[in-house]
């Protein structure tokens, strides 16, 4: 079979396909966006009819997608690391409720920060719900380790959760496909009492979980997902988890080390397994991507005789992600000297597109706001975030998805007047719906700004859910209707918007303005496509 | 055969179309490929790069090891010199002469190409001209590529190969454009 060329998104997504999943859940996520829009874009998933609609947010992905595992069928759910945060809810109570059809949960951490406001370790969480986690280090095993979760996911009756970082969702290489497995018939649980998480039953669910533990511990062992390679030179020991294993067998070849290595891509880790390991060798140096995870359960708190070098003890960062440079370092090699950066060179950080519609709403917005003083804009994830850059320097704040909404009531509360909201469309939606409720209920002035340009902007232009929806969402929610304005932000209308924002900021109530204009992107892919169907 | 590759740019300026082409070549001709990307919010007109890499045996890191690489391929002076401390001492640096100014205190024009003259191994070429001659100043990545052509180890046929199957959609008319940039761009350095 010919090889394809894929990214480790798309090679996730492509061995789910051939996994015989039935739908895939998901809101997009830098670095995880891949990986649904490759299964939307497949002619395959399309005849087969396999489920690939975007959702509201994580957790209605998460959950949707064990609704689909209840029903036999099998599912992927796929978010970024601060996404499973959304989810949370329902992915450590999937791991309470167990599985039907099989249930991969791929989360994609953000070492380095390139696309996030954290870089939070998904390993913490797979451990949290005591489900297996799988860690490929290559686009193959990315294939390979999909569709083995899959297949564990099924053996066990668990979600599985397949972790990978920005640099494997993002990188390509030629991958292998296996052959394609059928996908499962509908077929309702055989106890019916397995998805009901009652007190009484719940606590039975847990016995079982708990008891599973070791199950999942031998598995690990047996499954050849972990593995030793045998080296020469006793004198340090190798533990290299997911990706970092890459970074040591470049450096090793290079500079010809023939340490022992333990290969990681599976957990939980047997213990049997880590202790073998380290009583073969002097001491052990941890490579993971992201937390000391393992790291941290070798050291404890207890000091023994074993030395354990990785991130906790300086040998590599605490923080970014790795790199060959610095894994070269760890092992005390010299770097060669290498060309300094010209002093002449200037960063050059993103910034709002030419022609984008924010632009136009923040200049309103700082025009409106000269008279109260800075510090009262709560803002949100998404294109507008880059508000916080000059010339506009028109937000202070940027916490979570939703958080504009309900961090700009509790300024509110504490007597903040005017507390400014500023979120986007598909940002609204996701989670911003639900503080609005909070702020209605309570009549709490708050003036919030929705920067709707139809599209979920940062990730690429994807559906955005409250396209078309948002008057009725927030008329609905409660918003009056005199204090829910629209405008469109545009250069020539900036008078009358400025007016717009400086009377809802005096109203000492709940003020919703709907700042609609079409993202510049997404507008001209439509006028080319539009274009070409006229051609054609 | 090994060769390490950093392409640079800015967000928007067709670096990956450069990658895609260069990628499918390679593994068509039976190599090892592993090439790294920059997605999401540094695309929104900020610096962009990929890590290229291909060899005749497997490869390990998606990343390419700093005083490693054997060409800078940009499409924008400035960001050519911003992974200087990745090129092996007689690697090349080869870029466009066209500057891309969205930031304020962007460097003069001269300041910068006395920079890329230090290197030894140096092309510079004037894509956008070349690109407008041709009638598309959207072709200025393949007429890039072109004059990076006689250094990537890899035959013009499999590059034009590549080029064919990935712009395959987009008709014959766009092929021939960018066949013919590619070209251009490697007349412009005048290598066999």
């Amino acid at each position: 079979m010919s090889k394809l060329v894929l990214l480790g998104d798309e090679a996730i997504a492509q061995g789910a396909l051939d996994a015989g999943i039935s739908g895939v859940y998901a809101y997009p996520g830098t670095p995880s966006t891949e990986i649904t829009e490759f299964i939307q874009r497949s002619s395959e998933a399309r005849e087969r009819g396999v489920h690939t609609d975007w959702s509201v947010n994580e957790k209605t992905a998460m959950e949707a997608a064990l609704g689909m595992s209840y029903a036999g069928k099998r599912a992927l759910a796929c978010m970024k690391h601060v996404g499973l945060n959304v989810a949370a809810d329902a992915f450590v109570n999937a791991g309470m409720t167990g599985v039907n059809g099989g249930l991969v949960v791929v989360v994609a951490d953000d070492p380095s920060m390139h696309s996030s406001q954290n870089e939070q370790d998904s390993r913490f969480y797979g451990r949290f719900a005591m489900i297996p986690v799988l860690e490929p280090s290559n686009q193959q095993e990315a294939y390979d380790l999909t569709r083995y979760g899959f297949e564990l996911s099924e053996k066990f009756s668990l979600p599985v959760m397949l972790r990978i970082t920005t640099r494997l969702a993002h990188s390509r290489s030629a991958v292998e496909k296996s052959e394609l497995l059928a996908e499962n018939k509908l077929c309702l649980p055989s106890d019916p009492n397995q998805f009901i998480l009652l007190p009484s039953l719940a606590r039975k669910r847990y016995k079982l979980l708990l008891s599973t533990q070791e199950k999942l511990e031998k598995d690990g062992e047996k499954s050849g997902v972990n593995r030793m390679e045998k080296g020469a030179d006793l004198n340090r020991g190798v533990i290299a988890c997911g990706l970092a294993y890459n970074y040591y067998r470049e450096v090793a070849e290079e500079a010809q080390m023939d340490y022992p290595v333990l290969k990681i891509s599976q957990y939980p880790v047997s213990p049997r397994v880590l202790n073998d390991f380290i009583r073969k060798v002097e001491e052990v140096v941890v490579l993971e991507e992201g937390y000391p995870v393992l790291e941290e359960s070798l050291t404890g708190v207890l000091k023994n005789n074993y030395t354990i070098r990785g991130r906790l003890d300086g040998t590599l960062p605490r923080d970014g992600e790795l790199n060959p440079g610095l894994v070269r370092k760890a092992f005390g090699l010299q770097i060669e000297d290498t060309r300094p950066i010209p002093d002449i060179v200037k960063t050059r950080p993103p910034a709002l597109c030419k022609g984008c519609s924010h632009i136009d709403m923040y200049n309103a917005l700082n025009e409106a706001l000269r008279e109260y003083g800075p510090g009262r804009v709560f803002s949100d994830i998404g294109c507008y975030t880059l508000g916080a850059f000059p010339p506009y320097n028109a937000i202070n704040s940027c916490v979570d998805m939703g958080a504009s909404v309900t961090m700009a009531k509790g300024a509110s509360d504490a007597g903040m007047h005017p507390s400014i909201a500023v979120i986007g469309d598909s940002t609204f939606t996701h989670s911003g719906m639900t503080g609005l409720l909070d702020t209605v209920v309570e009549e709490t002035p708050v003036t919030i700004i929705i920067s709707d340009n139809s599209t979920t902007g940062m990730t690429g232009g994807q559906k955005s859910h409250a396209t078309n929806r948002l008057v009725e969402i927030c008329r609905g929610i409660g918003v009056e209707q005199e204090h829910l304005r629209v405008m469109n932000p545009l250069r020539k209308h900036h008078e009358e918007n400025t007016k717009i924002i400086a009377d809802e900021l005096a109203y000492k109530g709940v003020s919703v303005i709907i700042a609609q204009r079409e993202c510049i992107q997404t507008a001209r892919k439509s006028v080319k496509s539009k274009a070409k169907s006229q051609k054609s | 055969m090994k060769r390490d590759i950093i392409l640079a740019g800015v967000g928007g300026q067709g670096i990956l179309s450069i990658a895609a082409v260069i990628g499918m070549a390679a593994v068509e001709s039976g190599l090892y490929l592993k090439q790294a990307e920059v997605h999401g919010m540094s695309q929104r007109g900020g610096a962009v790069q990929s890590h290229l890499r291909i060899s005749d045996k497997p490869i390990s890191s998606d990343l390419i090891p700093e005083g490693n690489c054997n060409m800078i391929l940009s499409v924008e002076p400035m960001e050519a010199l911003r992974y200087l401390p990745f090129l092996t001492s007689d690697g090349w640096v080869v870029t466009s002469c066209n500057t891309f100014r969205n930031i304020d205190g962007y460097p003069p024009e001269e300041a910068l190409f006395d920079e890329i003259k230090k290197v030894k191994n140096h092309i510079i070429i004037d894509a956008s001209e070349i690109a407008k001659e041709l009638g598309s100043l959207k072709v200025s990545n393949m007429v890039m590529l072109g004059a990076a052509s006689a250094q990537l180890g890899l035959s013009m046929e499999g590059l034009y190969d590549a080029l064919g199957v990935l712009f395959g959609r987009k008709g014959d008319e766009v092929i021939q454009l960018n066949v013919s940039a590619m070209q251009a761009g490697k007349n412009a350095v005048g290598f066999d």
